[in-house]
């Protein structure tokens, strides 16, 4: 990485020339090999300790262990710190290694594709990783491009090729790319030889929708712009081969630069543990400093004295200087504050919440046999925090899929399913779908549950076959019959393919197209129509018409279009009509289903030709060609008969999901590469946008001042309302949109901002206010963005919001928001696997986020905050009782325990309870968290694990030592045994605190776990079991026998344990340290009951009463309806079909008008004019719509 | 998908997906388990009015009885302690404390007459009691070699450097090694009992039975069989503070050496700097006599302890024990305190809870 990117520093301009590696080889571009693992074998071991060692608290051990070993201050054996500190990097190193190996394994993969390159004359098979800058590589259909190329010519006719870019924008229409002229016609292996342009070119970059260079070839030079390029990511579609020159390969292609650097992510939870890491052990040095200072004191007067019994050593020559010594030993002492079982186990748990999640069936989707996956195990509680959501659309929210699910036809709806007692049933998988056989062309995966529509198609009532008809006929679907009867559609849009797909299930096959015929198999005859005419479809007409002559010699023009705009220009004969269908609409539009309305006229031939005329002259003027060409559209279309027909499809559950995300307090926020009418119509279908939001704001201005206008006015509007709406405070709200004031809207406000309005309001000058302005609205929708737009916004918000964020997204573009985001989810199973591969965690569906964050979310949030306040607790509580010691036995680091308990009371005795409740604990269980989303924002406010409860939990900690020490202390200053030896002696001292200590905190885990599986029985009283064991072993004859100078506490437990008094003293101590927790804990829940309390509360008190499922679903927006029509085409595809250009099997007939020749001769350039169009948004009809249900 | 819609079927359908081959892939679907699916059953407690409250009452209630019985059983323990230090000038014990010399030969007694107001039934403990002793500073607890006190040969003749500067004297390593063992106690106590007809009594004392078992039969050993402990202690010297040689402490042999059960009792640190430790007991003779009648005593000191110089005090303690250990008035307080407490927080938490705690049971949980 570092090689190519100082590489990158000095590259001003590319030179590249064809088929010469000796030339190119002058620059050292990188070759097209890419690497995203960090280790190899030999680099592992030093680069993984090295980086593990600048965690802090890592560095801190090793420093402690090293202080252990100088004998002077050694108040603690070396044991007590290696043996954990070893087992914490080797389980990290182990982890380290395993996903390294994994981005290997897929480097590899994708390095040892097989490319077909130029070499020396001729094709030979190539790796992907050894093709170079300059070298010519022929691509095939459907193959992925290798590296970012300069398409030079194609199989198809004018140079031209197919390419489908969804790997890079998530879009998966197709787009056309075309080779220069000049060198379109070098189709074959011997010209390409001898091909020795030159390119100058700018250098890598990540803008995907930029390039600029210049070709120079036989003297003269030719400009390249982006539409001669074919990036990597993108895969060739229909078209048989191509062959393009490399100019940027590797990790320099645009792809690979728009993968943003892969950044170890750490929770915010890791942080402030680091944090309060920090803070203990500031802590630490302060208890060091005072003790230090007390035995310095304490040496001086007492100590000094007391040499008779215990003269200073050559070491401790001066009390100053033994209390230097006595600082360190103490610093060893206590540094059980910090315990290192503390990362271990914080890694177990985070472990443990991510297997919870891989084996989690509700987040596993069958149909694709895709279970959940965490592919990281360190972010599972931030899944509890999360604020804000950026999702991609295509693939993620929509399934990108669609099917013609309903239609009404001449009044009457189809495609619903009802039972035997005429109540409509849901569909469910059960359901038999109709049976198709009777077609032969029919496409098996056409799925239709209706089977009154077939029996009416089978009546051959004419208006129904009109409807099929004019979906076979009205659309510019490129059909592909490879063998007999096997169609294969490839369509621009999915939309259009569905409704050509259910045209020919139901018996009506589109079979083959020239420019001026259209071939069908109508119930099983051919017909063929004359294509008189396309009126194509643009943004504005919002619709598309074709003129043919059917085989009777009638002229037809079907139409097909938004609704709106298709009942404008309906026969008032047909009102009654209109409104049924109207209704049937609002109906399906209600459901979430994309609609459109078709239409059909016959024509008279005198009629027709007029208006030929009036198109062939309009043609020929070159001023205002379109606008000239729109008025003749408009004029013919004039006066329709209509019927509809919809379509659908969103991802499974996703209104639902959002609007349960949203009761959660999480602002979801929609980045997508796609349309602004998609967008907003997404957005719509899964009530993201609503028709009783106060304001949709959409933002497209061209400029940074028209941007920075519109947002402003934005924002003014939103403040002005609410300050006449919350007249009181006039004065204070002013333009500063605290977060208080942003509670207080109560308004609903949407902002749909597109690309270039992005681009600007991503500036530094603007950001704020965007964000503010975001931030006050509901729904945020960015369309039209790039992918490194994409992370721009996720970085704008984590920058600035303090929020958590969470990213989800199912394609390549998604990829660079997905590394950025706090957390990257990625859809699994539908496009690539790219964005899978870059995520945190991965599934096949957009609704399993409510799971993922509702409930494993929120569960780990919640077991993790818990082990962190108890787990600090007890390790406050445990080390301090060295603390109060220092002060009576002359601050001299005696420890108060064995060195046997100090090593083993945090992995052995105590770890396991706590282990059990990170892992298993629920305070409520997830059929509760999911129904009442409310419950997830104790995380979002950072609730449950903040400085303000470690200091709460440490204070506890330091509390519990104290009485640990002291109560102890006031009995054994005088205790002797019942057979009157004295009893006051340390171990047995030591004995009764660690025993006391052990007890407490298992009590206090008893009382801190809200859900006692048999695993949390099993684990405290095993612990308690197991200390109990472990002590008398410890100190039992054996031991002593084998290593006297290691066992010395020999007998202790068995004379201590024996005495009544001491287990006095035991419960004693266990009551005292455990009641106040107690009555402050019952305190608040009795008296400020969080929600979660009240939920348990509920629950407990109806116990027996199994609590009936609530219905969460949404009401679904009843009112408005969308017309696909209008956003999921594109414009100019007509005149593709009809200039017969891209037909490779039939050959344009010369007989055809010199006119139309050149009349079609510009389209490529029409189309790529109006590509960077920007659409303005369709003014949806919004029929006064019934106040839906807000929630 | 709704968790309302997760149907029977859904929990149960288990999806094998049928390859083209005919062999059925393996399908992801995870385990329906109740470890796996998060559903282990599980007892849920919460903290209500109705388990808290009831707890402190009866710890209450347990806690105040179990106070009063201690308290009353460490207030009919007999007690009597007497200071012998000789830091005031009317003290008899003066003088010895004046001119102490680790280095005199002549021991310096002094004697202490001192009356019990009552008399002692049963066995009577008697304890010397050591102030400001810091036996649980880290340096003096280290120096110390169990591994020689246990009887290793190897150790007895090269002790470990953590006895250090206790380890070796002129050349020869000393045994016992050590600080602890260095200053171990020595002085000599005695009591008389002044009858009132003048005599003075000697009252027996016992020397043996004050040590843990495990501590004379386990932790501490003579090296080699313990017969001739001269020649086992041959080519070893004495601690540097020690008037005789370890194997000269007493005429048993069960009770001589390393298992001498006064050096015993002191080797076990105190884990305070004020304690004390059991010298001798006093037998009960028969049940119809008091062990030690109610009158005038005298208790007669060799002195030989210097604790002076850090202001250390020295303690004589007689003392009686119950079936709970000897006079322990802190438990029984504590017992008492904490059980009204408890008691009292009951109450208090009733009230609060009546008056103030009933927004449980409002339903009004958002969504």
């Amino acid at each position: 990485m570092a090689f190519w990117r100082r590489n990158t520093l000095v590259e001003r301009e590319r030179h590249v020339k064809a088929n010469a590696r000796d030339y190119n080889d002058k620059f050292s571009y990188t070759d097209n090999h890419i690497k995203t693992s960090k280790y190899n074998i030999l680099t592992f071991l030093p680069l993984n300790l090295f980086e593990q060692l600048q965690r802090v608290a890592n560095a801190y051990f090793i420093v402690l262990l090293i202080l252990q070993l100088i004998p002077a201050i050694s108040s603690l054996s070396w044991f007590t710190t290696i043996v954990p500190l070893l087992l914490v990097l080797l389980i990290t190193a182990v982890k380290d290694a395993t996903d390294d190996y994994f981005r290997h394994k897929n480097d590899k993969q994708v390095n040892n594709r097989q490319s077909q390159v130029l070499i020396r004359g001729s094709l030979q098979n190539e790796k992907w990783m050894n093709v170079r800058v300059g070298d010519i590589i022929k691509l095939e259909n459907n193959q992925f491009v290798a590296a970012d190329i300069l398409l030079l010519c194609s199989s198809e006719p004018n140079g031209l090729c197919y390419i489908e870019t969804a790997e890079l924008d998530g879009e998966t229409n197709l787009k056309v790319r075309q080779a220069l002229t000049v060198t379109s016609d070098l189709g074959d292996v011997s010209k390409l030889v001898d091909f020795d342009g030159e390119v100058v070119c700018e250098p890598p970059n990540n803008k995907l929708d930029k390039f600029i260079g210049t070709l120079c070839w036989r003297d003269s030079k030719y400009p390249l712009d982006n539409d001669r390029m074919l990036l990597r990511g993108c895969v060739l579609r229909n078209t048989e081969c191509c062959f393009g020159m490399v100019i940027f390969a590797g990790l320099q292609t645009k792809l690979m630069q728009n993968c943003g650097i892969t950044k170890f992510k750490r929770t915010s939870i890791d942080k402030l543990m680091n944090t309060l890491v920090l803070w203990i052990f500031a802590f630490l040095i302060c208890m060091g400093v005072i003790l230090a200072i007390g035995n310095t004191i304490w040496e001086s007067r007492i100590g000094r004295r007391f040499q008779v019994f215990l003269p200073w050593t050559e070491f401790q020559s001066s009390a100053v200087f033994s209390g230097f010594l006595t600082f360190w030993s103490y610093i060893i002492n206590l540094n059980t504050v910090v315990p290192i079982s503390l990362y271990v186990s914080v890694e177990v748990l985070r472990l443990g919440h991510s297997y919870f999640i891989n084996w989690d069936k509700r987040m596993y989707h069958g149909p694709t046999n895709t279970a959940a996956v965490a592919r990281t195990t360190t972010l599972n509680e931030e899944l509890g925090q999360v604020q804000f959501i950026f999702s991609d659309k295509t693939g993620t929210l929509t399934q990108n899929i669609m099917v013609f699910s309903k239609c009404s036809i001449n009044g009457q709806t189809y495609g619903d399913i009802y039972d035997e007692f005429d109540q409509k049933m849901e569909n469910t998988e059960g359901t038999a779908c109709v049976d198709f056989s009777f077609n032969p062309l029919c496409d098996r995966r056409f799925k239709f549950y209706d089977s009154s529509l077939v029996d009416a198609v089978k009546l051959e009532d004419p208006a129904m076959q009109e409807f099929f008809r004019l979906l076979a006929l009205c659309h510019t679907v490129m059909p592909e019959e490879k063998t007999e009867g096997h169609l294969v559609y490839q369509a621009q849009s999915p939309d259009e393919a569905a409704l050509v797909t259910a045209a020919r299930n139901f018996g009506f096959v589109f079979r083959a197209r020239t420019p001026e015929t259209i071939t069908l198999c109508e119930m099983g005859q051919a017909v063929a129509y004359q294509l008189l005419a396309i009126l194509d479809f643009n943004n504005v007409r919002k619709r598309m018409s074709v003129i043919v002559r059917n085989p009777q010699g009638q002229i037809k023009l079907y139409s097909k279009g938004a609704d709106t705009v298709i009942f404008d220009r309906l026969d008032p004969s047909s009102e009654d009509l209109m409104y049924t269908t109207s209704e049937h609409l609002s109906e399906f539009g209600g459901e979430g289903l994309r609609t459109l309305a078709l239409a059909y006229k016959d024509l008279d031939e005198k009629e027709f030709e007029v208006w030929m005329e009036k198109l062939q002259f309009a043609g020929t003027v070159i001023e205002n060609r379109e606008d000239r060409l729109a008025v003749l559209y408009e004029e013919i279309e004039q006066g329709l008969k209509g019927a509809t027909a919809i379509e659908d499809k969103l991802q499974e559950g996703v209104p639902e999901t959002i609007t349960c995300l949203n009761l959660a307090d999480i602002k979801i926020w929609v980045l997508t590469g796609d349309k602004l009418e998609t967008a907003m119509n997404i957005g719509y279908s899964c009530n993201m946008l609503r028709d009783d939001m106060n304001e949709v704001f959409v933002m497209s201005g061209h400029t940074l001042l028209e941007v920075q206008q519109q947002l402003r006015s934005a924002k003014e509007h939103i403040l002005g309302l609410s300050r006449v709406g919350s007249a009181g405070d006039v004065e204070k709200s002013d333009m500063f949109a605290d977060s208080v004031f942003e509670e207080t809207i109560i308004a609903e406000y949407a902002l749909v901002i597109n690309g270039h309005s992005l681009a600007h309001a991503l500036e530094p000058q603007l950001e704020h206010v965007l964000l503010d302005l975001a931030c006050l609205c509901k729904t945020v929708i960015c369309c039209r963005v790039t992918p490194m737009q994409k992370a721009q916004v996720v970085e704008l918000v984590k920058r600035h919001k303090r929020a958590v964020t969470l990213a989800i997204g199912d394609g390549a573009n998604d990829v660079s928001m997905i590394k950025t985001a706090h957390i990257g989810v990625g859809i699994s199973g539908q496009e690539g696997m790219q964005a899978a591969l870059a995520s945190d965690y991965s599934f096949a569906q957009f609704r399993y986020l409510r799971r993922l964050l509702l409930v494993h979310g929120r569960w780990s949030y919640f077991r993790m905050c818990h082990f962190l306040c108890y787990f600090f607790y007890k390790n406050f509580a445990f080390t301090l009782v060295h603390f109060w010691y220092g002060f009576f036995c002359g601050f001299s680091a005696q420890t108060v325990y064995d060195q046997w308990f100090i090593t083993l009371f945090n992995i052995v005795y105590t770890s396991l309870p706590v282990l059990a409740m990170g892992l298993f604990d629920q305070d409520v269980n997830d059929h509760i968290s999911l129904r009442h989303p409310s419950l997830y924002r104790p995380g979002q406010q950072n609730l449950l694990f903040n400085k303000r409860q470690f200091f709460l939990c440490t204070l506890q900690g330091v509390c519990t030592s104290f009485l640990l020490f002291f109560i102890p202390y006031g009995a054994f200053s005088v205790m002797v045994r019942e057979d009157g030896s004295h009893f006051s002696d340390q171990q047995a001292f030591s004995v009764t605190i660690a025993t006391s200590l052990v007890i407490v905190v298992s009590v206090q885990i008893g009382l801190d776990t809200h859900y006692w599986t048999a695993v949390n029985h099993f684990f405290i009283w095993g612990s308690l079991t197991l200390y109990f064991v472990i002590l008398f072993a410890l100190q039992s004859n054996g031991m002593f026998g084998i290593f006297p100078s290691h066992f010395p506490f020999v007998g202790t437990a068995r004379n201590c344990l024996s005495e009544k008094s001491v287990w006095l003293v035991i419960l004693l101590t266990t009551v005292v340290c455990v009641v106040p927790g107690l009555v402050v804990s019952f305190l608040r829940i009795d008296l400020f009951p969080t929600p979660t309390d009240k939920v348990r509360h509920q629950l407990q008190s109806r116990k027996r009463q199994r609590p009936q499922e609530q219905n969460l679903r949404q009401s679904r927006r009843t009112s408005s309806r969308r017309s696909a029509y209008a956003f999921s085409h594109q414009q100019g595809y007509g005149e593709l079909i009809t200039s017969g250009k891209n037909m490779r099997t039939s050959r344009v007939s010369t007989a055809r008008s010199a006119q139309r020749t050149q009349h079609s001769s510009n389209w490529i350039e029409n189309v790529l004019k109006r590509k960077n169009e920007v659409s303005c948004i369709s003014d949806e009809s919004t029929e006064a719509p019934e106040k839906s249900d807000r929630t | 998908m709704m968790a309302s819609s997760y149907s029977a079927k859904d929990e149960d359908g288990h999806i094998t997906v049928t390859g083209p081959g005919g062999a059925a892939l393996r399908s992801k679907k995870p385990e329906n388990t109740a470890f796996k699916q998060q559903r282990l059953p599980a007892w849920q407690p919460i903290l209500t009015a109705g388990t808290v409250l009831p707890a402190f009452f009866i710890i209450g209630l347990i806690f105040i009885p179990i106070g009063i019985g201690l308290f009353v059983t460490s207030n009919n323990i007999r007690e009597f302690e007497i200071d012998y230090t000789g830091v005031d000038e009317s003290s008899p014990c003066f003088n010895c404390s004046q001119n102490f010399s680790w280095n005199s030969t002549q021991p310096c007694t002094c004697s202490i007459p001192f009356s019990l107001e009552q008399s002692y039934e049963n066995n009577v403990f008697m304890y010397y009691g050591l102030s400001n002793f810091y036996q649980n500073h880290r340096r003096y607890v280290k120096s110390r070699d169990d591994s020689q006190l246990n009887g290793h040969l190897g150790s007895l003749k090269q002790p470990s450097k953590e006895c250090e500067p206790y380890a070796k004297h002129e050349n020869k390593p000393i045994a016992p090694c050590g600080a602890i063992a260095n200053s171990m106690f020595n002085d000599t106590l005695e009591l008389f009992y002044n009858d009132p007809n003048g005599t003075k009594v000697l009252i027996p004392l016992r020397a043996t039975g004050i040590a843990w078992w495990t501590d004379k039969h386990v932790k501490f050993g003579n090296p080699g069989d313990g017969l001739n402990l001269t020649a086992e202690f041959q080519g070893t010297t004495k601690p540097v503070n020690w008037r005789k040689p370890v194997y000269e402490l007493d005429s048993d042999p069960l009770n001589n050496g390393f298992i001498n059960e006064d050096f015993i009792v002191w080797m076990r640190t105190a884990a305070l700097p004020t304690f004390r430790k059991l010298y001798r007991i006093i037998s009960r003779k028969d049940n119809m006599v008091p062990t030690l009648l109610r009158g005038n005593y005298t208790l007669e000191v060799v002195y030989n302890y210097p604790v002076r110089s850090f202001e250390g005090r020295k303690r004589m303690i007689l003392s009686t024990i119950s079936w709970m250990g000897g006079k322990n008035p802190f438990l029984g307080i504590a017992y008492i305190t904490v059980g009204s407490v408890c008691f009292f927080l009951g109450v208090v938490l009733l009230i609060i809870h009546h008056k103030y705690g009933n927004r449980n049971n409002s339903a009004d949980i958002s969504n």
